[in-house]
């Protein structure tokens, strides 16, 4: 799928939002297509990406892993990019065209905090002052990226309406978009939200999966049988998928927040048990009721605690080019643990659901050379997982 | 005559009397939906012209505090479309109804289902605050068809080639947004209203209403003399939050609304 100018992913997408942002939707869209054909603007972006990210991250054989699998397992790693997660691609894309558009102000939300302090990061380098909207129990739960935020200049606002987490963070920055849109550039973190955001958090984010397909081909001499990995909005798996949509025999898997089962209702498993609707903007898969009353969400991982999901995730789904799973809790803190002790890779929770991938029965074939997307490292849930953990 | 029909007659008689029209809001299901006849009989009473019926939806990005925790409220009693357009097929109100929410909860009623179901208890309207007119094809043949007004929200921002197809859109009025931003009150009416009204106003006949922020009489009054009516909202749901378990609440909204509705006579 190139340029969906609609805003469309199949039907999914679109733009349900006031009519005061559209605009600075509009505005956004142009300048976002501009950009990303001009060749300064690539030439700056690109070259952050490798003098300030770091790119292009490793890809990494785990011999342990593989071993205590039956398959053959690589791994991307996101989490050695700066600050530790994938989130910093977008981030200092959409910080970049901020600047180009003249905008001196910038929001962002936050889940786990890592796109709240890779926004953070961005701003304090490019000079743009910088809000993030955070709800109340993620920063609880994500103290330590709290603290880093406010140490990089940034304003962390918690969100105390509604679940107090991702989806309210995401309702409060759209608020504050709202009234400040003159002046404000809102840099979304995930593939969702109104046109053009899951195409243009696709389009930043896509580096990954170009990426990976050139070391795979380098090393191996083939593609991977399977890429995996996981999915809250879905930003680091869109990024990663898309160099490897038209490669029909490279099995994708997106693995979402199995919560504590999706028999029980507490998970955050929208394209496993949900239905198409409307939140934030964009028509996609979402946890709702029977009157279309958003429903509250639960994961042990912040990142994915989110009942909505990219728009280009529901069309992928709808067409059967990418399968999506899900892994509970205790899937994810058990592979947590056992690619840590394998390999010594701590992920984090929300890749943690990944990894547990490779564990469930049925979705591999023994042997298969399996790539799984590290979107980011642990050491921001480490006090998280010493409650969870008697170690 | 249909929903849409109504609300110009309304208009016609306004300006007929040279006033301005005081269109109400008031979330159904706080307080409780069994109340809701009482409360639109007392908004009548004191005077409202139209009345806008929010449809409490879980993440309502469009508004500010106040309805934010009156939805909120709302939902937490089990307030239901479904039990909405029930209660209001119990109810005879002299003044034109409209259904203000988000684009999800008609979607999941079904576009066509809802429409028609509205429309037979007596809806007039809807106003979607997240329903912008390229998004909204079906929904356009759905209200025709139905005869309900199809309220379109205009912004300051909006380019002059979005104003053109929301006035050739909308029906009933437009809902002119005062300033960029949320519901909730405010202290005074900004400049860019009055400039988005005669923008509005150059491009069609449709009656422009100022709504967002407008809490007070001197509010309305100010936007009397310039737009054909003027909407509160976060003002009367805070009012009826704070007052409804008095005896006399019904006679404390009656007055507040009068106070409002008087404005518009200036």
């Amino acid at each position: 799928m190139v340029v969906p100018a609609s805003g469309r992913f199949g039907p999914y997408g679109g733009r349900y939002v006031p009519e005061t942002l559209v605009p600075a939707l509009d505005e956004l869209a142009d300048e976002f297509q501009r950009a990303w054909a001009d060749e300064s603007f690539q030439d700056e972006f690109q070259r952050l990406l490798r003098e300030y990210v770091g790119r292009p991250t490793p890809l990494t054989d785990c011999p342990r892993l593989s071993e205590a699998t039956g398959l053959k397992v690589s791994v991307k790693r996101e989490d050695l990019c700066h600050t530790g997660a994938h989130k910093i691609n977008n981030a200092i894309g959409q910080c970049l065209l901020a600047k180009r558009m003249g905008k001196k102000r910038v929001i962002a939300e936050t889940g786990a905090g890592q796109h709240g302090v890779a926004t953070a990061t961005a701003c304090a380098a490019f000079d743009l002052r910088c809000e993030v909207y955070m709800g109340e129990e993620d920063c609880a739960r994500q103290e330590l990226n709290v603290f880093r935020m406010r140490l990089l200049g940034a304003k962390v606002i918690p969100v105390s309406s509604g679940t107090r987490t991702l989806k309210d963070a995401l309702n409060e920055a759209m608020r504050d978009w709202v009234t400040n849109v003159r002046t404000t550039h809102y840099v979304i973190g995930t593939a969702a939200g109104p046109h053009p955001y899951p195409y243009m958090v696709r389009q930043f984010q896509s580096v990954i999966g170009f990426e990976a397909k050139r070391q795979c081909e380098e090393r191996y001499g083939q593609l991977p049988d399977a890429v995996v990995a996981c999915v809250g909005g879905g930003s680091n798996a869109i990024g990663v998928f898309h160099a490897f949509v038209p490669e029909e025999a490279v099995q994708l898997v997106g693995v979402e927040a199995g919560g504590c089962g999706l028999e029980s209702g507490k998970h955050a498993a929208p394209l496993n048990a949900g239905s198409p609707g409307v939140l934030h903007g964009s028509y996609s898969y979402l946890m709702q009721d029977e009157h279309g009353q958003v429903l509250p969400t639960h994961s042990v991982s912040a990142g994915l605690d989110y009942p909505g999901v990219g728009a280009e995730h529901s069309y992928l789904k709808d067409i059967g080019r990418v399968r999506y799973v899900s892994a509970t809790d205790d899937e994810a803190l058990s592979a947590f643990q056992q690619v840590s002790r394998l390999e010594g890779l701590i992920p984090a929770f929300e890749t943690a659901h990944a990894f547990a991938a490779l564990f469930q029965p049925g979705l591999f074939r023994k042997g298969d050379r399996v790539m799984v997307c590290m979107s980011g490292r642990g050491d921001k849930d480490m006090v998280a997982a010493s409650r969870l953990l008697q170690l | 005559m249909t929903g849409r029909e109504r609300l110009e007659a309304t208009f016609e008689a306004l300006r007929g009397r040279r006033e301005g029209a005081l269109v109400a809001f008031v979330t159904a299901g706080d307080p409780a939906l069994d109340r809701l006849p009482a409360v639109l009989g007392a908004l009548a009473e004191g005077g409202a012209d139209i009345v806008e019926i929010g449809v409490p939806f879980s993440d309502p990005i469009a508004d500010g505090p106040v309805i934010q925790a009156s939805s909120f409220r709302a939902l937490e009693r089990g307030t239901t479309p479904r039990a909405i357009l029930e209660c209001l097929s119990r109810v005879d109100c002299p003044v034109p109804l409209l259904l203000m929410g988000y684009w999800n909860t008609v979607l999941r009623f079904g576009p066509e289902e809802f429409a028609t179901r509205a429309a037979e208890v007596g809806v007039c309207g809807t106003i979607l605050c997240d329903a912008i007119p390229e998004e909204m094809d079906e929904w356009f043949a759905v209200s025709r068809r139905t005869g309900l007004a199809n309220v379109l929200l205009a912004a300051p921002t909006s380019s002059p080639q979005r104003l053109d197809a929301i006035a050739r859109l909308a029906s009933g009025f437009v809902y002119a947004v005062s300033r960029t931003g949320v519901t909730g009150a405010r202290d005074e009416v900004p400049a860019e209203a009055r400039r988005l009204v005669s923008d509005l106003r150059a491009r069609a006949s449709t009656p422009v209403c100022v709504g967002f922020g407008v809490s007070k009489p001197e509010h309305v009054g100010d936007i009397c003399r310039f737009a054909d009516g003027a909407i509160v909202g976060s003002r009367l749901v805070a009012h009826l939050h704070e007052t409804g378990d008095r005896p006399d609440w019904e006679a404390s909204l009656r007055t507040l609304v009068a106070e409002l509705k008087a404005a518009t006579r200036a």
